[in-house]
């Protein structure tokens, strides 16, 4: 914590001297801008909630209903980011408060809530969202209400919006570094592609699909079950007819579970590699209702594992656990979620102002060194430059990491050749 | 799409499917029977079945964490204990829902839907209270999660095995006890005429009371079961309640027989259908049949016939 949290200031403060230096008629206030916090009038021209000491944002996630499973690690990163923001002396010298909505796991109440913080609470920006279908709801209220959203999950790509900055990745960044790895590392052939029945499986099936047949290799079967399916028996016997050399699989929720229990029941040993188990759907939270003796063996295509050995990780992880109990875990969307509100602080800080079209300008090309997954990057696009990375689950579920990109990949969300 | 496979290995694939369907089929059947009674016997639509069920799961996990805390040695048998303990948790939830909430919305069956789901939020935000919104990882003992390879291709999953051996014990147990005791008798003259068996001195508000909590524990032991096959989370019901309510309505509503044989059909036909098309299509397809007999014959399969 201690290492980067300095890193970070000097950072910043390098950034406000720039800043201070290239607008000329504060040059003399150089100074006391470090000091003492700039004007709210000078930095809040659009009425946001900012006073001289305080900022208002938002997180607006699901804490009750189904997707409560999901969220809650979103939540309580975007907690942990804004007490150690506060605790470095907060955003341009204002501590951050933060309004929590519910949107109880259902679009339209999604909706509401967003039109809520951004109408009534002039919350300065919000953190939330988990579902594609809840970011949908929630993208024309924040559009109409020019508010800034930081959307933490790895989703399906095929959008881009001004209002949001995506810290998940889009769909190829997931996919197409992980088939090529297994190609070229496990000589795999052979493809079964297997996902829930909803938008973000098929459209990332669709992407690796395209990218198989590519490289001359054959997809054997593509299934799909309805969410919240828990009979696999079926389609386990498909898949062993077909013997493919990789089983794809983006299964999620609740049928997760189910899907991997019955795997191990009927007799296919993930660590044995035939056939390959790659899933870009399973992160450590998700082992937590598998169990790791279900899933051992598995691989998993992710920007981030709670076991990635860097410092940075590791001071995350301690002081994860330090707030949220020892026993807690942290997946790839977790950690996403944490480096939402650092990056709209340092968008705030490079535009030296909290109104939403500055921080709109001043996001692309913002940089964070201190980012659990490593250095991380804003694209014009408003996605985040990211590794992919393979990890193998333990049995005591945990991810080991086995590979890593050597560059980090270009968010794409509207490829070519794709669609 | 069998070319270029071998006899054997068209053989044992057809094998492992039917096994697959009987397993289908038991699963069926263990989560319909508890509604079955509840629903058929006394006509409550119990809309928080699946948060019964999903006690019994979270039964069975804090069985299995105590047993690997203190009684280690004996792990491999905790499931047993914890199956008994589900039944009791449900057994006893059930009734007291019975006596605060049912008793009073007998004769309105709508009300009973609209007061159970209620019932079900209720319930679901409560294990999420206690138990933390993220699913919990249940411990099996290694013998019930392998497999048992019959020849080299053909393997049977022995918890599916577990669940049809279960499913067989229970549907027995309960066809015992609503035909050959005097408490199935009294629940079945209360089902047929519930002033006559007042008037025969059957205190029908017992019996009541028996039934849903019969109704409630068997659905405890089906979410101790199946912590094997799926998840145990806070809205974990909610994936089996459709399948319930499809099975026990399409079997005939008031007969235990036409539970089974609707069971017996959905899944044979759902897991066929599974393995020649998708996922998707099959639960489709297995939909739209089922609408298209219900439409033919509204009263389901198997219907009791009685004077009213």
């Amino acid at each position: 914590m201690k290492n980067y949290c300095s890193k970070e200031r000097h950072g910043s403060m390098r950034r406000a001297l720039i800043r201070s230096l290239v607008s000329l008629p504060l040059a003399l206030a150089v100074s006391t801008q470090l000091m003492a916090a700039p004007a709210t009038s000078d930095v809040n021209t659009t009425g946001l909630a900012v006073t001289d000491d305080t900022v208002t944002v938002g997180i607006l996630h699901s804490v009750t209903g189904t997707m409560a499973i999901s969220e809650t690690g979103s939540v309580q990163a975007e907690k942990l980011a804004i007490d150690q923001i506060n605790a470095m002396g907060g955003v341009l010298g204002r501590k951050i408060e933060y309004i929590q909505e519910d949107g109880a796991s259902d679009w339209p109440t999604f909706a509401e809530k967003a039109k809520k913080l951004l109408v009534n609470d002039k919350v300065a920006s919000v953190f939330g969202c988990w579902t594609s279908a809840s970011r949908k709801a929630v993208l024309p209220v924040f559009e109409q209400y020019n508010g800034m959203l930081y959307y933490p999950t790895f989703y399906e790509g095929l959008e881009e919006s001004p209002n949001v900055i995506y810290t998940g990745q889009e769909a190829t960044q997931q996919i197409i570094a992980g088939i090529d790895w297994v190609v070229k590392n496990k000589g795999a052939k052979k493809f079964f592609l297997l996902g829930s029945d909803y938008i973000w499986p098929r459209t990332s099936n669709k992407i690796a699909r395209k990218h198989i047949e590519k490289l001359g290799l054959e997809v054997v079967g593509e299934e799909y079950y309805p969410l919240g399916h828990t009979q696999f028996n079926s389609v386990i016997n498909k898949i062993k007819l077909k013997k493919p050399d990789v089983l794809y699989a983006i299964v999620v929720g609740g049928s997760n579970v189910a899907f991997y229990k019955q795997l191990k029941a009927a007799g296919i040993d993930m660590t044995k590699e035939k056939p390959i188990v790659l899933t870009i759907s399973v992160t450590e939270d998700e082992i937590l209702g598998i169990g790791g003796e279900n899933i051992v063996g598995a691989y998993a295509a992710m920007k981030y594992f709670q076991s990635l050995p860097n410092d940075n990780n590791k001071a995350f992880v301690k002081a994860f656990k330090e707030k949220w109990g020892k026993d807690i875990v942290i997946g790839d969307v977790t950690q996403a979620a944490y480096l939402g509100p650092w990056l709209w602080k340092a968008a705030v800080e490079k535009a030296g102002s909290f109104d939403i079209d500055k921080i709109k300008e001043s996001s692309p090309g913002i940089e964070l060194t201190m980012a659990p997954e490593g250095y991380v990057k804003i694209h014009p696009n408003h996605h985040l430059w990211s590794k992919t990375r393979i990890g193998r689950a333990k049995d005591d579920g945990q991810y080991a990491v086995v590979f890593e990109t050597k560059e980090l990949i270009e968010p794409d969300p509207f490829p070519e050749g794709y669609q | 799409m069998f070319q270029g496979y071998t006899a054997a290995e068209l053989t044992s694939i057809f094998a492992m499917q039917g096994f697959a369907g009987l397993s289908l089929f038991s699963v069926f059947v263990l989560m319909a029977l508890g509604l079955a009674i509840i629903f058929g016997q006394m006509g409550v639509i119990n809309m928080a079945h699946g948060e019964f069920m999903i006690l019994g799961a979270y039964v069975t996990y804090l069985t299995s964490n105590f047993f690997s805390e203190h009684l280690s040695s004996m792990f491999s048998l905790y499931f047993f204990v914890a199956m008994i303990l589900a039944f009791i948790a449900a057994a006893l939830l059930g009734a007291l829902v019975e006596w605060v909430l049912i008793r009073h919305l007998y004769r309105r069956p709508l009300d009973t839907l609209l007061a159970t789901w209620g019932l079900s939020l209720i319930l679901q935000q409560g294990y999420r209270t206690i138990f933390g919104a993220r699913e919990v990882g249940v411990t099996l003992p290694d013998w019930l999660m392998g497999s048992y390879a019959i020849t080299d291709m053909i393997e049977v999953p022995v918890n599916g095995l577990f669940v049809m051996c279960l499913t067989i014990l229970i549907t027995i147990g309960v066809y015992l006890v609503m035909q050959k005791s005097r408490l199935g008798k009294q629940t079945r003259a209360v089902v047929q005429n519930r002033a006559m068996a007042g008037a025969v001195g059957i205190n029908t508000e017992k019996v009541d009371r028996f039934t849903f909590a019969l109704g409630c524990g068997i659905a405890g032991i089906a979410g101790s079961a199946f912590t094997m096959i799926g998840s145990t989370g806070p809205t974990a019901g909610q994936l089996y309640i459709v399948d319930t309510f499809l099975v026990v309505v399409f079997g005939g509503a008031s007969n235990l027989l036409g539970t089974v044989a609707s069971a017996f059909t959905i899944s044979q036909a759902q897991s066929t259908m599974e393995f020649f098309l998708s996922g998707s299509m099959a639960k489709v397809l297995t939909l739209l049949t089922v609408v298209g007999i219900l439409m033919l014959r509204p009263q389901g399969l198997f219907t009791l016939k009685i004077r009213s």
